[in-house]
């Protein structure tokens, strides 16, 4: 059960977020300007590191606001969640 | 008192039964103390090999003498607290589950503190005692009724009285003060992430809660969990009558039980020396102690030491007889009679819950194995646990963690802590590290005795190829199960490097894995059984559905009324009368499980344009549009209605199951890729009451219900909403329809809905129908369901919907997949109507098509499969929706569906199949 830093309501239990995937991947700008094998990239292909990743997180049974925090894989240990966008 | 007790001991009588037979023991005592002191010495047969079993250990490590105890299976005697009344049988490696309800209550319990120490023996009550000086919040937990881990085992002494006493009292101090939490009869089962612990308490029988979950969360973690005595691999060492040294002198000094009349101690190291002069003192005669060593370490106080021998062989089929001890190097061998055989194989450090955090072990030459090497998560370990063996070691090391541990957590150690005085203890000799006597075969030389695992087993898998711990556990089973390495994990590491050469430090151990201890379900359940498993949601008009004998179907966590059976009326038949009842006069649903979702601000148009495939801002304040959700991907996400209520505010409505991920992907969106958009979101479901009003009779009852509404098709027109009132209630109407049929939805507050029905109801005119009617009603319509008649690869235009992707709009969620090749394919697979050649066969949802009238050889290629299949009055027939593979190219074509056997042939249609040019919907 790791302890996540939420930025605006501050460490709590993992059970009361919902995990939402590598973070800084953008929406493109103007998708009708890529190509096939572009656009797949932004909907299918995600980074699987070991180490530090920075993931996205929502705190749904808390704030409900969306915020990213690195987190290294192969350890669990979470720096500091920052505010998105 | 009972023939096997110490002579003089105190204890109040406990009566209890074990298989059939009753007993008596006495009071502190476990059920395997209390079995062994009336001589019982067989608890069960072993679960493969139906050999006899008795009690080895002494505490959680016991691998043999399991127990099921009225509904409860799988308990280890060595660890049941014996109390009156008590009613247990001896189990052949599983338990039986019971039909009864377990009506004993189980709770949890959320804790937080500075420095939790798991373990009440020397180390663990001096880490705590340090800890709590300091100010910090502590939690000690214990597993073990009375305090003192192997105190009361030992019978040490400890600054000059009894260990027990000394740890009783050291305990109950910790237990007066109040930051300080003592957790009694509680095991620490599992260490996670972020130094989250979860443990057991088992509270009794006449508790408030039987047992309880203790899910705590500390900055910091002492492990003070001790050592477990190692047993060593020989010929029949799996005999009733065959002990581990250390539990046997635990039987004696902790609960004054001689387990045997006259005992063989087989021995790597100094331990036992020990054990065997408490049991002697205790009035068990010592035949000899067996030595592996060349030369005996100390005195034996009179018993004869026989130095570089083992055990080779053990007599007596039902217990230990006598015991064959031969020279290390060969020889002749030698029996001596006896009726117990003491074993020690050395100690092992209990790692588990260090492992389980994360933390890496190293091989230590000097104890013959693992050792905590480096933490992942912030946490001490204390004592045995780390390999420190004597007592006054203990107690300076734990109270060393103890003071660590509350420093790292912010906390002061002021003083010194004085640590209690204890014997003089003679520095150990080294031990030999002997895992396996060598054998003619290896057919009986035990590694996992509640698996039956032998040395042989393990052979065989190396043989076979096997060379990593991991892999032979799972071709064996050792390690698995209860036991989970306690007692067979080093020796099965030991044996597989034997049998490959490889020195134990290579080969490491298998992975320790929670829990530590069986723990039930109904406890880890806790009170989310039942009706509080997982929350139950009803609608306003719930009461009058069960009055009137409504099955429930449940949609998501809803309870929605499935059809109306009257008297004598199976399912078919009501929703056949039902369906009737709507296309020819008039019915009545409740549909306020609909998701609403109440979207504003001036963005809030913008918004939904870039959420639906279709246009929303061009909707008029007063109107309803249809619209459709995708994914990025371009599928078909959900679906449902959007209402314009001004410029700025917009009523959108969910499909029942979805309510909840429609508001939280509408967050997403606007949280993390246009916050500049002012846009706030808000779930109003269960603020309205919704009855759908359908059938070409529903004007005339809304008109008679709503007189200052004017309900004509000119001033009332489809996809408009009116606000008005309905029998007197503040109402929004919506001219919407699911069925086809001219229809409306009326909205009330949702504490207006009874009301609202019972005057829909009272008009005498109108049948309540369920959501089955509305599945058939739907589908005649060709009307998709998301969720059932798609599943995540279905594109609007896969569906037939093509009219509801908007051309115009520059981008919405999922635009440039419809640009995609693998969207466009001829072959992808179209919502189509199947018309069974008998009128009569209702196909199974689920069920494949295929394209031959008889099945081909397999692999047979599939077109598609059945996702909705009802009887119908209108259509005079069964009838289906399907995904076909190019269904739109094969209307009118026969495909067949493959059912026991059978080949079913169906004629493929347009997934409208009734009222196809839309002429019923103005009634
Ligand atoms: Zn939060």
């Amino acid at each position: 059960m790791l302890l996540i830093p939420c930025p605006w309501c501050g460490p709590r239990d993992e059970a009361e977020f919902h995990y939402g995937g590598q973070a800084h991947v953008a929406y493109p700008e103007n998708p009708a300007a890529l190509s096939d094998e572009e656009w797949a990239r932004y909907l299918f292909f995600r980074d699987n590191p070991k180490g530090r990743f920075a993931e996205r997180w929502n705190h749904t049974a808390g704030c409900r606001r969306w915020f990213n925090a690195v987190r290294n894989t192969a350890t669990n240990e979470i720096e500091a969640g920052e505010v998105t966008a | 008192m009972t023939s096997r007790r110490m002579t003089g001991w105190q204890g109040e009588t406990v009566r209890f039964r074990f298989d059939g037979r009753d007993y008596e023991g006495v009071r502190g005592d476990t059920l395997a103390s209390a079995l062994l002191a009336n001589g019982v010495r067989t608890v069960a047969a072993s679960p493969a090999l139906g050999r006899p079993r008795g009690i080895y250990a002494a505490w959680t490590e016991e691998p043999n003498a399991l127990v099921q105890v009225a509904a409860e299976p799988m308990l280890q005697a060595t660890t049941v607290e014996l109390r009156d009344g008590l009613d247990a049988h001896g189990l052949s490696g599983r338990g039986r589950l019971t039909d009864e309800t377990d009506t004993a209550r189980y709770d949890a319990v959320h804790a937080h503190c500075d420095v939790l120490v798991v373990g009440a023996g020397p180390a663990g009550l001096a880490a705590a005692t340090v800890a709590a000086e300091t100010g910090a919040r502590v939690i000690i937990a214990d597993d073990r009724p009375i305090a003192g881990g192997s105190l009361p085992d030992t019978a040490e002494t400890v600054g000059g009285v009894a260990g027990a006493e000394w740890a009783a009292a050291t305990l109950d101090a910790l237990d007066g003060r109040p930051d300080i939490r003592v957790l009694r009869r509680t095991s620490v089962f599992g260490y996670y992430d972020d130094n989250y612990l979860v443990a057991v308490e088992r509270r009794g029988e006449h508790a408030h809660s039987r047992e309880r979950v203790w899910r705590i969360r500390a900055r910091r973690v002492v492990l003070a969990t001790g050592a477990h005595e190692r047993p060593i691999a020989f010929a029949g060492n799996d005999r009733p009558g065959v002990m581990l040294a250390g539990s046997a002198r635990a039987y004696a000094n902790r609960h004054g039980v001689l387990p045997g009349d006259r005992a063989v101690v087989f021995t790597t190291n100094d331990s036992a020396y020990a054990a065997a002069r408490d049991l002697a003192a205790a009035g068990v005669e010592i035949a000899a102690i067996v030595d592996t060593r060349a030369t005996p370490s100390r005195g034996g106080d009179g018993v004869e030491i026989l130095t570089g021998h083992v055990v080779t062989a053990v007599g007596g089929d039902d217990g230990v007889s006598s015991v064959t001890v031969s020279p290390s190097d060969g020889g002749a061998g030698r029996e001596i009679e006896a009726d117990l055989l003491l074993v020690s194989g050395g100690w092992s450090p209990l790692v588990h819950l260090f492992s389980q955090s994360g933390g890496d072990l190293r091989h230590d030459d000097g104890i013959g194995s693992f050792v905590p090497a480096s933490a992942r998560q912030a946490v001490e370990v204390a004592g045995a646990a780390r390999g420190v063996f004597t007592l006054a070691g203990c107690l300076e090391d734990g109270a060393a963690a103890g003071a660590r541990a509350a420093e790292a957590a912010g906390f002061r150690v002021e003083g010194t802590f004085e640590v209690p005085r204890t014997p003089d203890e003679d520095p150990a000799a080294p031990a030999e590290h002997l895992w396996l006597v060598p054998g003619a075969d290896y057919s009986t030389h035990f590694v996992d005795l509640q698996r039956d695992v032998t040395v042989a087993d393990v052979m065989r898998a190396t043989g076979a190829g096997l060379r990593s711990v991991e892999h032979v556990k799972r071709y064996t089973t050792a390690g698995t199960a209860h036991d989970q390495g306690k007692l067979s994990g080093v020796l099965t590491s030991a044996v597989v490097g034997h049998a490959l050469g490889l020195p134990l430090g290579d080969l490491g151990t298998t992975t320790f894995r929670a829990p530590y201890v069986p723990v039930g379900f109904a406890t880890l359940a806790g009170r989310h059984r039942g009706a509080l498993h997982d929350p139950v949601r009803t609608t306003s008009l719930h009461e009058w559905h069960v009055a009137y004998g409504a099955p429930f179907e449940n949609v998501g966590q809803w309870k929605r009324p499935w059809y109306y059976p009257r008297a004598g009326e199976d399912m078919e038949t009501a929703v056949l009368r039902e369906c009737g009842a709507v296309r020819e006069s008039v019915g009545a649903m409740d549909a306020s499980t609909l998701g609403k979702i109440d979207v504003q601000g001036p963005d809030a148009a913008e918004f939904l344009d870039r959420i639906y495939t279709n246009m929303m801002s061009t909707l008029k304040v007063g109107a309803i549009r249809y619209g459709v959700m995708c994914r990025p991907d371009g599928m078909v996400f959900d679906d449902g209605t959007v209402i314009r209520l001004a410029d700025d505010r917009f009523l959108v409505t969910t499909t029942t199951g979805n309510a909840a991920a429609v508001l939280d992907w509408m967050e997403e969106w606007l949280q993390t890729e246009w916050p500049g958009l002012r846009v706030y979101c808000t779930s109003v479901t269960e603020h309205w009451a919704t009855v759908a009003l359908a059938g070409p009779g529903s004007r005339d009852v809304l008109a008679g219900l709503a007189p200052g509404l004017a309900v004509d098709a000119a001033s009332f027109p489809f996809m408009t909403w009116r606000d008005t009132e309905v029998a007197g209630l503040a109402a929004r109407v919506c001219r919407i329809s699911f069925s086809g049929e001219l229809a409306y939805e009326i909205n009330v507050n949702a504490w207006d809905g009874l009301a609202l029905w019972e005057a829909v109801m009272g008009t005498g005119v109108v049948t309540p129908y369920g959501t089955e009617t509305m599945h058939v009603l739907r589908a005649e319509k060709g009307y998709p369901i998301v969720g059932q008649d798609t599943d995540g690869t279905v594109t609007p235009a896969d569906l037939g919907m093509d009219w509801v992707v908007s051309k115009k709009k520059p981008d919405f969620i999922g635009k440039r997949s419809f640009a995609r090749a693998d969207t466009s394919r001829p072959d992808r697979k179209h919502l189509v109507g199947l018309l069974p050649a008998d009128p009569g066969r209702l196909l199974p949802e689920g069920a494949h098509l295929v394209e031959t009238s008889t099945l081909p050889e397999p692999p047979v290629p599939t077109l598609g499969h059945v996702t909705s299949s009802y009887r119908s009055a209108v259509l005079g027939s069964t009838f289906a929706l399907a995904l076909v593979s190019g269904g739109r190219d094969r209307m009118g074509e026969v495909l067949y569906v493959p059912l026991g056997g059978e080949q079913v042939p169906v004629t493929v249609t347009s997934h409208i199949l009734y009222d196809p040019e839309g002429a019923r919907r103005d009634g």
